[in-house]
């Protein structure tokens, strides 16, 4: 499992995931600075994701969709606030309808994420999720089950198949 | 994880209890989205407390207090029951906890992109290099 740490903190309202991974910092980020390598993950493999704008410089914008196994289309979009390649990103994260229009009835959150080498090579992903408030964080917590956790329930055999092919 | 979610190997299945259960959690969520009915819930979660008890607490008109604790009754937060004139609420833990399992799942939504991740790191690897 390349999860190694993952903390909610309900107070500070963030959340914080830290994986890590045998291979290069380099690497590691042409996943987040790759748009076809980047929808290959970000999405569940019932709702692959297409980024559709994918522009990571600072003031640079993101617009991507999932596409569900009726067809049907969810929209998101990335502000990029920074970016350090290949060592930091920091983006604000928002809905959008399925044609990449933002969604303004739905919160946004803002993630950092950290890439660090270590011995080996080795790379150490932090992503901290900030919510701007509790009532957003439980509205999004609901979101990002409706995207990809109830797709993915099912999905758990086939992606332990694929770790063993 | 999911633990109020069955496993099952039929994932149009899966959808279907999926849908209906977001329902449950729409309702939950707009439920706790509110801070008078958070500290309703948190009173009666310790305590039984009529609705005329609850109505003193806040400072609004004893309808919004009732149109709260309907809110809350509606997604299971709450339980009512009448005793003579008063009706008496008491906290639901369960939809609580449903609650927090619901912030697992968002951390599972990452944990299963960081999976992924390594999925792709890992295929690299096995080939020709990159």
């Amino acid at each position: 499992m390349s999860v190694t740490r993952l903390e909610k903190d309900r107070a500070a309202l963030t959340m914080t995931v830290v994986a890590e991974f045998e291979t290069s910092v380099q690497r590691a980020w042409r996943l987040w600075a790759d748009p076809r390598q980047l929808e290959r993950w970000w999405g569940p493999p019932t709702y692959p994701a297409t980024f559709v704008e994918h522009d990571l410089t600072p003031g640079g914008s993101m617009r991507y969709y999932m596409t569900g196994p009726e067809g049907e289309k969810h929209g998101g979009w990335w502000r990029v606030l920074a970016v350090e390649p290949p060592h930091r990103i920091e983006v604000e994260d928002g809905f959008a309808d399925g044609e990449g229009n933002p969604n303004p009835g739905m919160p946004t959150t803002t993630f950092t994420v950290t890439l660090e080498e270590l011995a080996g090579p080795r790379t150490r992903i932090t992503i901290v999720s900030r919510f701007p408030s509790a009532e957003a964080m439980d509205q999004l917590t609901d979101m990002g089950m409706d995207e990809g956790i109830t797709a993915a329930v099912g999905q758990i055999d086939d992606i332990l198949g694929e770790d063993a092919a | 994880m999911l633990a109020h979610r069955p496993a099952g190997p039929v994932t149009y299945n899966h959808m279907v209890v999926g849908v209906r259960e977001r329902h449950g959690t729409d309702r939950l969520f707009h439920a706790l989205a509110d801070a008078t009915r958070r500290d309703i819930v948190e009173r009666t979660i310790q305590a039984e407390y009529s609705v005329s008890a609850l109505g003193r607490l806040y400072p609004m008109s004893f309808a919004a207090v009732q149109k709260h604790v309907r809110v809350l009754a509606d997604a299971d937060l709450v339980t009512k029951r009448r005793q003579g004139r008063e009706q008496l609420v008491s906290g639901n833990v369960d939809a609580l906890r449903r609650a927090s399992q619901v912030l697992d799942a968002y951390e599972e939504l990452w944990r299963r992109r960081m999976g992924r991740f390594g999925e792709i790191l890992a295929e690299d690897s096995e080939g020709a290099g990159e």
